[in-house]
C-alpha cells in the first residue's frame, strides 16, 4: 500500500513551522518520527495534502535538567532517552516504559512528543506521562504558548488536545527524589513490541522504614485513553507496601473504573483481568525498586 | 488532478552519493529498490510490522517503509548490499548466518542482518536476551529464530575468541 500524493516541506525553524501550520491548518500534518503516521498514510487512513517534516529541528531536541524537573524537547528520539543513563536515574518510570515501546528500529525514529500527540490508549509513553503528571508545552503562531497538564491532554483514542495549527514543543517531566523512589512498567501484548492488550505502570516513594510517601498507578489499553488513579493510589500513603492485600485492593478498585473495549484480540473481561493483575504487580515491583534504592546508598 | 511534483534528493547509499528526483510519497524502500535497483532490501508489509525493509540510517537501524525517501536527503544509508567488507567477502555476521543455517527462504534475512549488525555495533558481546531483543522487530516465518540467535552468538564469540 502506498500513501496518497502530498507536498513535502522541511522547515529550518520552529517559527517557520508554525507559520506553515497557520497557513495550511487541517490540510497539513507534522511528521516527527513517523512510526505511526507513515503506516497510517500507507493504509490511507489519513491523507494530508502537506507534510511538514520537523525531524531536524534542533529547537525541539533540547534537554534542560533542573532539580525538580526535566524539560524535554518534543522531538527527542525515544532511542536517545533510552541511551541517556543519567536521565534514567531521574525518570525511572520513563526508562521502564521505553523497554516496551516498539522495537529498536522504531525507537530510532520515534519521538517522545510524537507518541504523546498520537495518543494511542495502549501506548507506553502517554501512560508514563500521566503517572508522573507531566506538563505539556504547545505553541502556535496565532495564540503563542500554551501549557497544560497531561491529564487534560488525552481526549479519546488517537485524539489529543493539539490544535490544527499547534505544535507540541516540550514535555516537562517532574523528577521525584532519587532516594526512596522506585518505578515499574509491565504489559501483555500478542508479541513483544506490539501494542499492549493491557499495560500498567507505577511509581512510588518510600522512606527508610518502607512507609509510602507518594504513589501513583495507572493502566493502558483498558479505556479510550490511558488512565492514572492518583486518588486511589493515595490510599497507599502512610502504609507499608509489603502488604499484598492492600496493593490488590488498589488494583481492583482502579480497574473497576475502567471501561475496556471488546475486540478480536481480547475481550473486555480479559483486559480487566490483565489490568488488575498488572497493576498489583507493578506496585509490588515499584515498591521493591524503591526499597532497593536505599541499599545502593549505604 | 494536480500534476506530479518531484523533489531533488541526494542520499549517500553504501558510501556513494546518489542523486535523484522523487515524488515525496516515495518511501525509502521503494527508492532503494525501484530507483537504485538495490533489491537486497525486502518489502514485506509496507506498514512497519515485519522489519524486512530494515536499513541503517546514519548507522542506526530503521524501517525504510516507515520513512519517505525525501526524509533521507543528505543522510547516509547502508543497505544489506553495503554490509560486506569488500566484493566477494562476507561480514562476520553474514558468514555466521551461513555457518549456522540462519536462513531458509531468505525473505527476512536482509532485515535480520541489518538488525544484527546494528546490535553488534552497539554491543560487541551481546547476551542471548540482547540478541532476542535486537531481532524482536523482525519477523521470520521459517527458522523459528533459534539459528539466527545462534549465528549472532557464533559471530560475536568468534570475534572475542572467548567462547564457542
Ligand atoms: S516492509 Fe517495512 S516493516 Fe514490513
Ligand atoms: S528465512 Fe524465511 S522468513 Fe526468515
Amino acid at each position: 500500500m502506498k500513501a496518497a500524493a502530498f507536498d513535502y516541506v522541511r522547515p529550518d525553524s520552529l517559527r517557520e513551522t508554525l507559520e506553515l501550520l497557520e497557513q495550511h491548518g487541517d490540510d497539513a500534518k507534522l511528521i516527527a518520527g513517523g512510526q505511526s503516521l507513515v503506516p497510517m498514510m500507507a493504509m490511507r487512513l489519513t491523507r494530508p495534502a502537506l507534510l511538514i517534516d520537523i525531524n531536524r529541528l534542533a529547537e525541539l531536541k533540547n534537554l534542560k535538567r533542573s532539580a525538580g524537573s526535566i524539560l524535554m524537547g518534543a522531538g527527542t528520539r525515544q532511542r536517545s532517552v533510552e541511551d541517556d543513563t543519567a536521565l534514567h536515574a531521574q525518570l525511572p518510570l520513563v526508562k521502564c516504559a521505553l523497554a516496551w515501546v516498539g522495537h529498536a528500529q522504531t525507537r530510532n525514529r520515534g519521538t517522545v512528543g510524537g507518541s504523546l500527540v498520537h495518543a494511542d490508549p495502549s501506548a507506553e509513553l502517554p501512560l508514563a506521562a500521566l503517572i508522573l503528571d507531566a506538563r505539556l508545552h504547545l505553541k502556535s503562531k496565532a495564540k503563542g504558548e500554551r501549557e497544560l497538564p497531561v491529564s487534560e491532554f488525552f481526549l479519546g483514542p488517537m485524539f489529543s488536545d493539539t490544535g490544527a495549527t499547534e505544535c507540541l514543543t516540550a514535555i516537562e517531566w517532574p523528577v521525584w527524589e532519587r532516594q526512596g523512589t522506585g518505578a515499574a512498567f509491565d504489559e501483555v501484548a500478542i508479541r513483544h513490541g506490539d501494542f499492549a492488550l493491557a499495560s500498567a505502570a507505577a511509581q512510588v516513594q518510600v522512606d527508610a522504614q518502607g512507609v509510602c510517601l507518594r504513589a501513583n498507578v495507572g493502566a493502558g489499553g483498558v479505556d479510550g485513553v490511558p488512565r492514572a488513579f492518583p486518588a486511589i493510589a493515595e490510599r497507599l500513603v502512610g502504609q507499608r507496601l509489603d502488604n499484598d492485600d492492600l496493593l490488590r485492593s488498589v488494583a481492583v478498585d482502579a480497574t473497576a473504573t475502567c471501561e475496556p473495549g471488546n475486540d478480536p484480540h481480547a475481550s473486555a473481561e480479559y483486559r480487566r483481568h490483565l489490568a488488575t493483575v498488572l497493576m498489583e504487580r507493578v506496585l509490588r515491583q515499584a515498591a521493591w525498586a524503591a526499597a532497593a534504592s536505599f541499599e545502593g546508598s549505604k | 488532478m494536480s500534476k506530479i511534483k518531484l523533489t531533488s534528493i541526494a542520499i549517500k547509499v553504501n558510501g556513494v552519493v546518489r542523486e535523484a528526483q522523487v515524488e515525496p510519497r516515495t518511501t525509502l524502500v521503494d527508492f532503494l529498490r525501484d530507483t537504485l535497483f538495490l533489491t537486497g532490501t525486502h518489502i514485506g508489509c509496507e506498514h512497519g510490522v515485519c522489519g524486512a525493509c530494515s536499513v541503517l540510517v546514519d548507522g542506526d537501524p530503521v524501517r525504510s517503509c516507515c520513512m519517505f525517501a525525501v526524509q533521507a536527503d543528505g543522510l547516509s544509508v547502508t543497505t544489506v548490499e553495503g554490509l560486506a567488507p569488500e566484493r566477494g567477502k562476507l561480514s562476520a555476521i553474514q558468514d555466521a548466518f551461513c555457518e549456522k543455517h540462519a536462513m531458509q527462504c531468505g525473505y527476512c534475512t536482509p532485515g535480520m542482518l541489518i538488525a544484527c549488525h546494528a546490535l553488534v555495533e552497539r554491543n560487541p558481546h551481546p547476551d542471548e536476551a540482547a540478541i532476542r531483543e535486537a531481532i524482536s522487530g523482525n519477523l521470520c516465518r521459517c527458522t523459528g529464530y533459534q539459528q539466527i540467535v545462534d549465528a549472532v552468538k557464533h559471530a560475536t564469540g568468534a570475534k572475542s575468541g572467548a567462547h564457542d
